[in-house]
């Protein structure tokens, strides 16, 4: 993926992840931690998930989302499979 | 009531089902039920109501539950009223009890609930409002004497529910069990009357209930009104099952 891509990517992301966690976009940047800077429960991280997997048209296992911590990780993941 | 709403009541086409679907139709919802060998006549309900929309669906196939949400939601909306009463009885005892027998209660009166409310959850989730209702029954909790794999399906919807009624609860979604005694319907009808009547002798108010009776629990659960009821298990059973 070249850089442009990757940026409009990550700005898809975002908005995904404003609208299920219900942060500023602001708050979204890659060291972001979903438990403790954006206060996300489980549930959200599930719904988020699910969320992506239809904005970018992926679908993501179970087993993947083990250790994924931050909207860093998240967007690798997402990136991933593009 | 809950006016306004879109529900998808599975098992719709009879018995309790078709009770709880015309009760919430009367009480305003835009109601979706399902259907195999017959959809219910007539889908008209009191005037002033929006006809029931028969969806051809076998709950245990993932492909026809998804079939049938998808017809839902292009004909009525998201579906915002579960209620699951598809079941079926498969009665001997365990001794001769086969391994199909065991299999197709279990995959009809549990796994598929688990499949519908699974799916209807994505979308309650997103809207941060819903209502599942689970058609369990008394011998859940009190056993009995051949439905041994009957028992164990209606037991596990509480389990279930309890634990999705704890998922969900963050989010304004409420999951409520009602556990009928004996009720008139076919289910029922099969036993024929001298059991039928064994059965009742035991229940204290002495009767069968009908499925309106059902219904109007059903009602009050997905109504604005029990709001703050999740994780119930409500007994609609003449007494039957006090205690447990
Ligand atoms: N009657 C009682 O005394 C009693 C007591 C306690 C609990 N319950 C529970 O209440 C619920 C309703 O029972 P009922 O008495 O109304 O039974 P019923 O009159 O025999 O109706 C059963 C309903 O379930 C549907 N169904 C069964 N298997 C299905 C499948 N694989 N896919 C889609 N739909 C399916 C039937 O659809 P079709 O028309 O297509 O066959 C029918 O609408 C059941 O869960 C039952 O266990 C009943």
């Amino acid at each position: 993926m070249t850089r442009v891509d990757n940026e409009a990517a990550f700005e898809k992301f975002k908005e995904c992840a404003v609208e299920v966690l219900q942060v500023p976009a602001e708050k979204i940047t890659p060291a972001a931690s979903f438990a403790g800077d954006l206060e996300a429960d489980s549930l959200e991280v599930v719904e988020l998930v699910m969320a992506l997997e239809e904005a970018f048209d992926i679908t993501v296992e179970e087993s993947e989302l083990e250790g994924v911590e931050t909207i860093g990780q998240a967007f690798e993941l997402v990136t991933s499979k593009l | 009531m809950s006016e306004g709403r879109v529900a998808l009541v599975t098992g719709g086409s009879r018995g309790i089902g078709l009770a709880t679907a015309r009760r919430l139709q009367r009480d305003g919802c835009r109601v979706a039920v399902t259907w195999r060998s017959a959809p219910p006549a007539p889908l008209e309900g009191p005037a002033g109501s929006e006809p029931l929309l028969p969806v051809s669906c076998d709950v245990t196939s993932p492909e026809q539950v998804e079939a049938a949400f998808k017809e839902t939601e292009e004909r009525l909306g998201n579906v915002e009223i579960l209620v699951c009463s598809a079941g079926i009885t498969d009665d001997t005892l365990l001794l001769r009890m086969s391994e199909d027998s065991w299999s197709a209660v279990i995959e009809t009166n549990l796994t598929a609930t688990y499949r519908t409310c699974k799916r209807a959850s994505q979308k309650m989730l997103r809207a941060r409002y819903g209502r599942i209702v689970l058609i369990s029954s008394v011998v859940g909790l009190l056993g009995s004497a051949g439905q041994t794999n009957y028992a164990a399906s209606k037991a596990g919807l509480v389990g279930f529910g309890r634990s999705l009624a704890r998922e969900l609860a963050g989010r304004n979604i409420t999951v409520n069990v009602v556990a009928p005694g004996v009720v008139s319907t076919d289910m029922t009808a099969v036993l024929g009357a001298e059991r039928l009547s064994a059965l009742t002798s035991a229940v204290p108010l002495q009767r069968a209930a009908e499925p309106e009776e059902v219904a109007g629990a059903v009602a009050w659960l997905v109504s604005e009104e029990a709001g703050y009821v999740t994780g119930a298990v409500i007994p609609v059973d003449g007494g039957l099952g006090m205690g447990h």
